[in-house]
């Protein structure tokens, strides 16, 4: 078997650092103005992925975004990390906000099939909207097996052995190509494009696409109702005893009187 | 999604290390200045902008929660300017061909202004080396180019430039270090002082004169570190400046080949001002004094927006500076006399008023504003000293057209 056909779902999120501010009317958080990155997630899946390419399992990486235009910009840092092309498939920013897992999922399936790959690899989740869905909706509609929360992937003869933190220890499973693996925290620490590698991204091939040419239409299945800001923390309280201290956390039920 | 956010922050895998709050609390302030005036990213081009999250996220991560224990111990970060120069940070505007990374001064600026805000210290030598990387591939020879940019461009080899003496400072055309020509040999004898680096760097680009007084007798000659003849002094104590060495470097009957004849700053104090401006916007949200937070007090609000225009304005006299270099427009000299006069004033003043604005606090090593402060202050006097800087403006300006 040759090489594997990889690709890798690149969010542009807003940036990890950045302190979230919810919009007045509560439709949204405010992204104008504000610090984008690549979801963190996708950054591990694309490192990856490259990490494969390296030891010529893999062998080509196409990194992909959905979103609007400043989405080139998150494919540039995929290519600049290594990726060999990108797919953006562009949606206008009124429009991208209604653009749900569901969507990308049937993109990401739709482009897996049209380009012959092998391994969908993506975070595994976006820490925007937190969701947990893109990866296993996409092996859904594919119907092929998925191994989500990786934190080792090695390849063995057809098949993916994959690691998975799960509670209270870890669960190694195997899936056969082609498969959609999703990539938790640990999996790997992504490296630093370099110099010369942000001038090469530059020249490499980037395809540029519409939900439509995939067949893909956005239309929202559900609606957000509203967007709040967590409730802020209460004052406490300092006590001058132990005693006290016991005492109160009886009086509020938090320990069995 | 908050709790997603503070997972990453903590996880150490994006932020090496969690250090005490104020310096966590500085480190993650780096990203909330976009949108905002003081943000540097703006008027970049797409690449530029990518080259300056590269460099800002190097410095973050891997210099910042290490500058404090650097200026303290004075050590010289190797490792770690070893893995910058793997990204392509050790010769960054010599040419490809040797081993360069092939960019221009105006990148070159936009990527020492994110280093610095990292380590300023640092960085400055980082941006010594470069030059010295520069000079070798401008005007080396093709058997020096091509052994010494590699090994430049990696770091697995450190440059000092050695052009002051203890007699001859600015006044570069009175040096008298001098190289004899002997049989195929260079001799060399005569004193550097303030060389940055020194005893600890493998090669020194020695600026001797090896013909008549004046400035036209001098050319620059390679001296490797373990020539018979090559000495150092004692390790100079500095207020900043701590994580290179700096000392005198003697050169007494030093015989190099011919061969080693090479035919012939402003960027750190901005990134020390930007992080000053933004650990001190962030401290006057924090601390309250009479009852209100000291961002609310109208002194303090017209302090900070003299600190940013004055980083702002000097930003943009870097950018045009380093842009005339590149092009070697005919103004090159004067304008970038002008930046480096004006940018080193002005930064040091900014980190200067934001150490005050941080009242006792700033004056405590734990807070990093005092290290920027200390930093920058020698931008002001050294590579030629801001009183030189005028009278190369004033000179362009008085001579007859």
């Amino acid at each position: 078997m040759s090489g594997l056909r990889v690709l890798v779902g690149c969010k542009r999120v807003i940036d990890y650092a950045v302190k979230i501010r919810v919009k007045p009317d509560k439709t949204g958080v405010v992204t104008d103005g504000v610090k984008h990155s690549m979801n963190p997630f996708d950054e591990i899946a694309m490192e990856e992925a490259i990490r494969l390419k390296e030891k010529s399992i893999a062998s080509e990486v196409i990194a992909v975004s959905c979103g609007p235009p400043q989405c080139q910009e998150t494919l540039r840092t995929a290519m600049a990390m290594g990726a060999d092309k990108a797919i953006l498939v562009e949606v206008d920013p009124a429009t991208y906000e209604k653009v749900q897992p569901l969507h990308v999922a049937k993109i990401l399936a739709k482009i897996a099939q049209e380009n012959k790959i092998d391994l969908v690899l993506l975070g595994k989740q976006a820490i925007d909207d937190d969701c947990n869905q893109t990866g296993q909706m996409t092996a859904a509609l594919l119907d092929w097996p998925q191994a989500t929360f990786a934190s080792k992937i090695e390849k063995t003869d057809g098949e993916l052995k994959v690691v998975k933190e799960i509670d209270g220890g870890l669960e190694t499973v195997t899936v056969k190509l082609p498969a959609v693996a999703t990539a938790d925290l640990r999996l790997n620490e992504p490296r630093y494009a370099t110099l010369p590698n942000i001038m090469k991204a530059k020249k490499k091939p980037m395809d540029k696409k519409k939900p439509g040419d995939y067949g893909v239409e956005i239309v929202p299945t559900h609606k957000v109702i509203k967007v709040e800001d967590p409730p802020t923390r209460q004052a406490g309280q300092k006590l001058e005893t132990v005693d006290d201290l016991v005492h109160k956390l009886k009086d509020q039920g938090l320990i069995p009187s | 999604m908050a709790a997603c956010r503070r997972f990453l922050k903590l996880s150490g895998h994006l932020v090496s290390k969690v250090c005490k709050y104020p310096r966590s609390h500085a480190l993650q302030s780096r990203t909330m200045v976009t949108g905002s005036c003081i943000d540097p990213s703006l008027g970049l081009n797409d690449e530029q902008k990518q080259m300056q999250q590269l460099a800002s996220d190097f410095a973050q991560k891997e210099m910042f929660p290490h500058m404090e224990k650097w200026d303290r111990e004075e050590i010289f970060p190797v490792d770690t300017m070893r893995k910058a120069a793997e990204l392509g940070f050790g010769a960054i505007y010599c040419k490809e061909k040797y081993g360069g990374t092939g960019l221009s001064r105006l990148d070159a600026s936009i990527i020492f202004e994110a280093l610095s805000y990292g380590c300023c210290s640092t960085t400055a030598y980082i941006s010594i080396h470069n030059m010295c990387a520069w000079m070798i591939d401008q005007f080396g020879t093709e058997e020096q180019k091509q052994h010494w940019i590699p090994h430049l461009a990696s770091m697995d080899k450190f440059a000092s430039y050695c052009l002051t003496e203890p007699g001859s400072g600015s006044d570069a055309a009175s040096l008298i270090t001098s190289a004899k020509k002997d049989g195929s040999d260079y001799v060399l004898n005569g004193s550097k002082s303030f060389i940055s680096g020194a005893g600890a760097t493998d090669i020194y680009l020695v600026m001797c004169r090896t013909g008549e007084a004046g400035p036209r007798g001098i050319s620059c000659v390679m001296v490797e570190k373990d020539t018979p003849g090559l000495s150092f002094g004692k390790k100079e104590k500095k207020v900043g400046w701590n994580s290179h060495p700096t000392r005198i470097v003697s050169f007494d009957d030093c015989r190099v080949p011919q061969s080693n004849l090479i035919g012939s700053e402003a960027s750190c104090s901005l990134g020390a001002a930007q992080a000053s401006v933004e650990q001190a916007r962030d401290h006057l949200k924090v601390r309250h004094q009479f009852g209100s937070p000291l961002a609310n007090f109208q002194y303090l609000q017209f302090k900070l927006a003299e600190m940013a225009t004055k980083l702002v304005t000097s930003r943009l006299m870097v950018r045009k500076a380093a842009v005339a270099l590149q092009e070697d427009s005919p103004d090159a000299v004067a304008l970038c006399s002008m930046a480096k006069l004006f940018v080193t004033e002005e930064c040091f003043q900014i980190c200067n008023d934001a150490m005050q604005m941080f009242g006792g606090y700033g004056y405590l090593k734990d807070y990093p504003v005092q290290q920027y402060v200390r930093d920058t202050r020698v931008h002001c006097i050294l590579e030629g000293t801001n009183e030189m800087m005028r009278m190369l403006v004033s000179r362009d300006v008085l001579k007859e057209r």
